[in-house]
């Protein structure tokens, strides 16, 4: 393999800053939610990359983890902002603001 | 039983507890129980005497370990218990009248509504006092210390509904915290050079020596004595213990006889190595001592009130065994103080029996005559003055006088012939108040009623002690006690300057029978009317004498004018610059705490956008570190 | 150029191009549809790595269960229609992507520091994948992971009971007096999706 494992690390750092952007700029829960995946995901390839680099199988099954606990969430949080948008009619994150001190 | 000694001051501390929480149903029945308690610990207290007595001369001095109790960086304090022949003969004494004043107290407090509330007191008073004889250092002797004078504030002031009452007990509390703080600086210079409070590292052991400057050695002295001055009510802090008169009279006998007061004797006496380093220490403490017996003597011929002049002579007493110790004689200065523990308790108890007898009637003027009305309690008195007197064969004679005796074999003439006269005008300002109070003719209206048996019973054993306690303690100058002592406070040297021990022996009879004779020349049953208008025809002298040489006074003039002023100028900057500062951080905060809510706007985003800064300021933070 | 170099030129940009469009799109459909390209390249990457099996765990999972899960949900709430321009959090954007660009520089740093860019992978990855890389996976899993495999389990089990409890109509996450007091309220909230909650179980599956 040729490619330095730095690319996949700065890729997977430009990923997870596009998906934070997303998590902060975004208003619709849905779409924060896209972001969180898109942060797990940026994770989930540095942990393989380092897999691949210290040549151990341990990252990879971390990597697996993670996508069973995302797909737990995702499943859970789903049913959270469903369950919100029963009760007040939007999924706006910013008229969620119920806990302003 | 020496392994057990933590059960002596465990078991006041129990009772006390019990009484603190369950007197007022206990009633009647918890003067008893404290009573019980201080038996129990004399019993344990006694065991230990024996064993330790069983044990070779050089195994007397015993540590015994409670606990681990401070531990910081590398100072750490256990609580460790000092068993040695000095502390086990303070704990006797403690215990021993301890319990007979509690014994008294239960007749003399049955008419109290709370008799709970003053066992707590005077149970815990005896815990702590026994945790300041059986100190294995110096830190666990100032709990003993402190907590000593707490219990003395709370039983001074125990008749909390007497103005006057309260005076005193604030009076006596803060005049021995002036005292307290010397102790604790005194404390805290012994620290900085030992880096320990352990008896062992700061007095030596073994017969070593403690490696100490002797500059440090006499601050560090200077610093205790002036702790040991206002705890034993001596010049210049002894305005207080007159004036602790208020409490009841139990607590009087408690605080004058077996525990408070001698506790500076004590301090003074358990560091004796610091104060033999440095010879000026020593030199301060005899001054002390002289100038507090012929103080305390003269004061107390001045006082009408009977309770005061005790009060006065207890300071006269004390004086004497600060002598005793300034001029290196400690063991003698302890003799006094076990001998004195018994005949002023006895003294103060008799003088309980009249108040008891005459609803609080104390005043000599409007006595007179007490003899025929209560023939036991007269009597005891008499056999308590006797005691305090100079004249063998009773305790005074051995113990006080020889003293005197030793300082003139030591070639001390000044001191000797001061000393002197102080033994002359105690056995003069004692018999004084007898003659007055119970000689003559009735200045009372009705009749006094004898005490009960039970508040005779434990004075019976006082006076035995009181009388014959010298003789036995210390019947030659290498007497029992000293030479018991003798592992703790070294051997009582005795010189051969001055006139033999006979001509000594004489003149000190000779001087006491002349304070009889003074006595009786002076307030007789014939001389009554001069003595009462004395006052009318010498206002000077007896003012001078009756208002202690007005050093209260002096004090009140102080405090009252450079006092005040300081304290008003106090007060100003405290309200302007402290609680200007505080307030100030209130402002801060409030202003501040206005803010935060602004930043918790329930915006989730908002929130998230905090978090992320934090993140990406943290790893900025490793990034840089790299 | 080796063929690995040349599939990282061609997808990584892809990757970051179709992140990009999941951020600014306004319909939330087209975000989710390239969320899945952008799922699919990482996939890729996988692959790359010499992680076949996650690779197949990629896509079957995340472009294939997650993001199906996702369009139906969206689709579900009728939220479909974007959301409005304005941003009534003043500086939210810029600072947003201040930070962003902060982690990027900054892990940059720090790999750069670390492992430097030219560092590669060692060759020979096909001896730890022995066997093929699923089974050397397995062998991993059940032997030092076993514990929480079965706990991974026992959490998709709660997740799945957590949802249908979430999204069920009558919510038994409200008391019985917030019940009474909106009885109203939750009548005509609840009745507005028709037939909502039902699909959401198949999904957690």
């Amino acid at each position: 393999m040729r490619t330095p494992i730095a690319y996949f690390l700065v890729l997977s750092a430009i990923l997870f800053a596009l998906g934070t952007t997303t998590v902060l700029v975004r208003r619709s829960a849905l779409r924060i939610f896209m972001g969180v995946e898109l942060q797990l995901n940026a994770v989930n390839l540095t942990l393989v990359a380092f897999s691949r680099m210290h040549m151990e199988l341990d990252g990879q099954i971390l990597a697996f983890f993670s996508m069973v606990v995302a797909a737990a969430e995702v499943v859970v949080g789903l049913a959270i902002i469903v369950a919100v948008f029963r009760r007040t009619g939007s999924i706006d994150v910013d008229e969620a603001d119920v806990l302003r001190g | 039983m020496i392994d057990a000694i933590g059960l002596v001051i465990a078991i006041p501390l129990l009772a006390a507890a019990v009484n603190g929480f369950f007197g007022r149903r206990l009633g009647r029945w918890s003067g008893w129980l404290a009573t019980l308690a201080m038996a129990t610990s004399f019993v344990i207290a006694a065991g230990a005497l024996l064993q330790m007595l069983s044990l070779p001369v050089d195994e007397r001095t015993q540590v015994v370990s409670v606990a681990d109790w401070i531990t910081a960086g590398a100072a750490s304090v256990s609580l460790n218990l000092r068993v040695d022949p000095l502390s086990i003969t303070m704990v006797m004494v403690v215990t021993l009248v301890g319990s007979l004043i509690h014994l008294y107290a239960i007749g003399y407090m049955e008419h109290d509504p709370r008799p709970g509330r003053f066992f707590a007191y005077t149970n815990l008073f005896c815990a702590f006092m026994l945790t300041l004889v059986l100190a294995n250092d110096f830190l666990l002797l100032y709990l003993g210390w402190e907590g000593v004078g707490l219990c003395s504030y709370l039983l001074i002031g125990f008749w909390s509904d007497r103005p006057e009452a309260a005076r005193a007990a604030k009076k006596a509390f803060i005049t021995t915290r002036v005292g307290d703080v010397l102790l604790m600086l005194g404390l805290f210079v012994m620290f900085v050079h030992f880096g320990s409070f352990s008896f062992d590292v700061v007095l030596g052991s073994e017969g070593s020596l403690p490696v100490i400057a002797t500059s440090t050695a006499t601050a560090i002295s200077l610093l205790l004595l002036g702790g040991a001055v206002g705890k034993s009510a001596q010049l210049p802090l002894h305005v207080w213990l007159p004036d602790a008169m208020a409490g009841p009279t139990p607590v009087s006998a408690l605080i004058h006889a077996a525990t408070m007061v001698t506790a500076g004797v004590y301090l003074v006496v358990r560091s004796h190595v610091l104060f033999e380093i440095s010879d000026v220490a020593l030199d301060v403490v005899a001054i002390v001592g002289l100038a507090g017996a012929l103080y305390g003597g003269l004061a107390s011929i001045g006082q009408y009130d009977m309770k005061r002049a005790l009060a006065y002579s207890t300071m006269s007493q004390l004086g004497f065994m600060f002598l005793a110790a300034g001029i290196g004689l400690f063991p003698l200065a302890i003799t006094l103080l076990v001998a004195h523990a018994f005949y002023k308790a006895l003294l103060f108890l008799s003088a309980g029996n009249v108040m008891h007898g005459l609803h609080d009637e104390i005043d000599v003027r409007r006595l007179g005559g007490l003899k025929r009305d209560m023939p036991w309690t007269a009597a005891l008195f008499a056999a308590g003055a006797l005691s305090l007197s100079g004249l063998p064969p009773f305790s005074g004679f051995f113990t006080k006088d020889s003293i005197v005796e030793l300082a003139s074999h030591d070639g001390d003439v000044i001191i000797f012939v001061l000393g002197s006269i102080a033994a002359m005008i105690s056995a003069w300002y004692i018999m004084r108040p007898f003659f007055q109070a119970f000689i003559g003719k009735q200045r009372y209206e009705g009749k006094a009623h004898e005490a009960s048996w039970l508040m005779r019973a434990p004075l019976l054993v006082l006076a035995a002690g009181g009388l014959f306690i010298g003789l036995s303690l210390a019947f030659t100058p290498e007497g029992r006690l000293a030479t018991f002592l003798e592992p703790v406070l070294g051997p009582v040297v005795e010189g051969d300057a001055g006139p033999s021990t006979q001509v000594l022996i004489a003149i000190a009879i000779a001087l006491t029978l002349l304070g009889f004779w003074i006595a009786w020349w002076l307030y007789g049953p014939s001389k009554t009317e001069q003595w009462i208008s004395f006052p009318e025809r010498e206002p000077g002298m007896a003012g001078a004498l009756g208002h202690g040489f007005y050093i209260d006074d002096l004090y009140a003039w102080v405090v009252s004018n450079v006092g005040l002023r300081g304290a008003a100028f106090l007060a100003w900057f405290d309200r302007t610059v402290i609680d200007g500062a505080v307030n100030g951080v209130g402002h801060l905060g409030r202003w501040a705490s206005g803010l935060a809510p602004i930043w918790q706007s329930g915006r989730v985003r908002r929130y998230a956008l905090s978090f992320l800064a934090g993140g990406v300021a943290l790893l900025l933070y490793a990034v840089v570190r790299i | 150029m080796p063929l690995d170099n040349i599939v990282f030129w061609v997808f990584a940009p892809i990757s970051v191009a179709s992140a990009i469009g999941m951020v600014v799109m306004r319909n939330a459909v087209h975000a989710a549809l390239f969320l899945v390209v952008n799922f699919f390249t990482i996939a890729v990457m996988y692959l790359l790595l010499d992680a076949p099996f996650l690779f197949a765990v990629q896509i079957i999972v995340y472009t294939g269960a997650i993001m199906v899960l996702f369009l139906f949900v969206v689709m579900l709430l009728g939220v479909d229609r974007g959301e409005p321009k304005h941003e009534p959090l003043i500086g939210q954007r810029a600072i947003a992507v201040i930070l962003a660009v902060g982690i990027i520089t900054e892990i940059g740093v720090a790999v750069r520091a670390g492992i430097g860019f030219a560092t590669r992978a060692p060759e020979g990855f096909d001896v730890v994948n022995k066997g093929g890389n699923a089974q050397a996976l397995a062998e991993v899993l059940f032997r030092d992971y076993f514990f929480p495999f079965e706990v991974t389990s026992i959490l998709l089990i709660i997740a799945a009971i957590a949802a249908m409890v979430l999204a069920q109509r009558r919510s038994r996450a409200i008391t019985q007096a917030e019940m009474h007091a909106h009885r109203d309220d939750l009548k005509t909230l609840g009745s507005e999706p028709p037939g909502g909650a039902d699909p959401l179980h198949e999904g957690a599956r």
